[in-house]
């Protein structure tokens, strides 16, 4: 009898409450048990709230169990657990979750399905097919696909990458370079890491493609140092793909040569911000630049560079498979497609949902998240990371669109979804969007670097009760000055959350006072 | 942590190994943090030398990082999320415990342990987070918090 295939998920959320345990319990208790088994360490499918979620392969189908621990591994062979048998954490076929199946899983198609390290169960699910079809097509019906798809940047600035493209192709080089930003610092947000752990090989493709567009021989990943089982996964990916002749010269005989290396972070939440993430690839401190020049014109070492964000590039080789029509008949207005929201903090289904634009923050809270952990009512839900507003709980049926957040005041950024219940103390959020910012400031404009400094004290001012409508006033000021002022968004956009808590929450400073009229 | 004493020879080897350029000076600090656990002065002085940047050079890149720690840090490395998806799930009070039950204050260190705050290990979805010895952990309750310590000098 061949062995029962057992999928447990090596990726960091997963792992990170007890996943390499559960499998090690599981191929001890099956030797013990005599029965034979093969154990494949998939990515996530990002329905995190089931991790660790095993699956077991009976008839071709794939059957969930979820929250998974080692010590429920005895029990759950006795129930039949390589059979699909009954058990209280059996979810049921993995095709059947609600959850997965209500996406629009564009980019994210195999995560969870593949095992991430096989070149061979990559290529058996369409992959290089797109880089494929790109060598026939030639590099710029590429750019015309991008352009097509409206693919906008998915790293949170929401620029159309065909643009990008467009122009580093126009430009003449000797050499260009594609560099990927997996910088993920934003709190609430996942996605890159879940597509990086996931379906590595996902984005080394999109980079590939996006260098035979634009004439790129070299691609750079900046990856942040806090994700270290990231790391090795795509180093791995890397060197299997380095292998199989999918990076090197004259890749599968297209004549194109292409290859990537990974760079680390080493915890700068700016260099998460293109120029400072360039400066840092270059070895130097993650400080600012002026813009212009653009990086797609001078970018890394003074080269033409295409900076994206892991999910934009990883988005591309179904856009070259399925078409640049396919990709924008998903979305809303100018925000096409799908974007892979990241459901956090206090959630009770918190994961990650691919959708297309255009549903409601409440429906993805409520239909995917299932309101809070806590379940209490919601207070405040931050979208778009540290730099994003602080929505109230009346503005939730805003529909989920870049623009439409924007006519809120709000941002949807990288789609990173952070609920609070009633117990938040807003006044602090606030204080810590400006602590935050004196924290990981550059430090190159006096905006940013001084006026986060004052921020913090005039909001304790506030919390204190001192002369609260005049810093009241002096605080919007500040606001004012550090938007209009900064280099970058790191200064520019902290006044987002704080005057989001001020405009809706304001009754939270100074909470032993009536609330002023 | 597995780190050794500073070692010249061995620095140079790392360094040699990123074929001593000085665009890669990003990437030599975090393999001499990853080897080391710390930047000396003694390494700020090499990589400068063997780098042919200057020691000014040097200084502005490690100081700038928060990971380019130049001081020794514990034996454990104990860093606990502070942004805010952890923070609606009760990071502050996570915090809290941690310093009086490691007896250290944040930034700080003993011959034991040190204890850091972290802006997001992109763990959002399995809120509160921490990260020992490089090791992430998700929904970690105070109760887990002391699990966890106490499995550590065990899993190292």
């Amino acid at each position: 009898m061949a062995a029962t295939r057992i999928y447990v998920p090596r990726e960091t959320a997963a792992i990170s409450v007890g996943a390499d345990e559960v499998a090690i319990a599981i191929a001890r208790h099956a030797k013990e048990s005599g029965e034979k088994i093969e154990i494949i360490r998939n990515g996530s499918w990002g329905a995190t709230w089931l991790e660790p979620m095993v699956e077991v392969v009976v008839d071709d189908k794939r059957i969930a169990y979820g929250n998974i621990e080692p010590a429920d591994i005895p029990d759950l062979f006795k129930s039949g657990l390589l059979t699909g048998g009954k058990h209280a954490k059996r979810v049921g076929p993995t095709d059947e979750i609600p959850y997965l199946i209500n996406q629009d899983r564009w980019t994210f198609w195999r995560c969870g399905l593949i095992d991430p390290l096989s070149i061979d169960d990559f290529t058996a699910h369409q992959g290089f097919t797109a880089v494929s079809k790109a060598f026939k097509s030639g590099p710029q019906p590429v750019i015309d696909m991008i352009k097509t798809s409206g693919l906008r940047g998915r790293g949170g600035a929401a620029f159309p990458a065909g643009i990008k493209w467009q122009t580093v192709a126009d430009t003449d080089a000797e050499q260009k370079y594609i560099t990927c930003n997996a910088d993920e610092g934003d709190s609430g947000t996942f996605s890159d890491r879940i597509l990086m752990e996931s379906d590595p090989l996902a984005l080394i493709e999109g980079m590939m493609i996006a260098g035979f567009a634009v004439g790129a021989s070299r691609g750079y990943i900046y990856l942040r140092a806090e994700y270290p089982l990231t790391y090795s996964i795509l180093m791995r990916a890397i060197v299997a793909a380095r292998e199989a002749g999918w990076l090197g010269n004259d890749i599968q005989g297209s004549g194109f040569d292409f290859d990537v290396d990974v760079h680390l972070g080493a915890g700068s939440y700016v260099c998460g911000e293109e120029t400072a993430m360039l400066e840092s690839l270059e070895g130097k401190a993650g400080v600012v630049r002026y813009r212009p020049p653009l990086p797609a014109i001078e970018g890394l070492f003074g080269k033409p560079t295409i900076v994206n964000n892991v999910i934009t590039l990883a988005s591309v080789p179904n856009i070259v498979n399925l078409g640049g029509e396919k990709y924008a008949a998903y979305g809303v207005n100018r925000s096409t497609g799908t974007l892979a929201f990241q459901l956090a903090g206090n959630i009770k289904r918190g994961g990650l949902v691919e959708k297309a634009f255009g549903l409601t923050l409440r429906e993805i809270i409520e239909d995917w998240g299932g309101g809070t952990a806590s379940g209490r009512p919601i207070r405040a839900v931050q979208v778009g990371g540290p730099l994003g507003a602080y929505i109230p709980e009346d503005q939730l049926d805003t529909p989920l669109d870049y623009e439409a957040f924007l006519d809120i005041g709000a941002m949807l950024g990288h789609g990173g979804i952070v609920v609070f219940d009633d117990t938040v103390d807003m006044a602090q959020q606030a204080r810590f969007a400006m602590e935050f910012c004196a924290i990981e400031s550059c430090g190159k404009c006096t905006p940013c670097r001084i006026g986060s400094v004052r921020g913090v004290e005039i909001i304790d001012r506030m919390i204190a009760d001192e002369n609260r409508d005049e810093n009241h006033e002096l605080l919007l000021e500040l606001c004012d000055t550090m938007e209009h002022a900064s280099l970058c968004a790191m200064g520019g956009l902290t006044p987002l959350p704080v005057r989001s808590v001020l405009k809706y929450f304001a009754e939270d400073f100074a909470p032993s006072q009536e609330p002023q009229k | 942590m597995t780190t050794q004493p500073y070692d010249k020879q061995v620095a140079s080897d790392i360094i040699a190994g990123f074929n001593a350029r000085p665009e890669m000076l990003v990437q030599v600090l975090v393999a001499f943090v990853e080897r080391f656990g710390w930047i000396t002065d003694a390494a700020i002085r090499q990589l400068a030398a063997e780098l042919n940047l200057s020691r000014a050079d040097v200084h502005g890149v490690v100081s700038y990082y928060h990971d380019f720690r130049t001081s020794p840090p514990g034996k454990h490395v104990v860093k606990i999320c502070e942004a805010e998806a952890c923070q609606s799930m009760g990071s502050r009070e996570l915090s809290k415990h941690a310093q009086k039950s490691l007896g250290v204050a944040m930034h700080e260190s003993n011959d034991d342990v040190t204890l850091e705050p972290v802006y997001c290990l992109g763990n959002c979805a399995c809120s509160p987070a921490i990260m020992v010895d490089g090791k992430t952990f998700g929904r970690v309750s105070t109760n887990r918090f002391d699990e966890i310590v106490a499995s550590m000098d065990e899993t190292r």
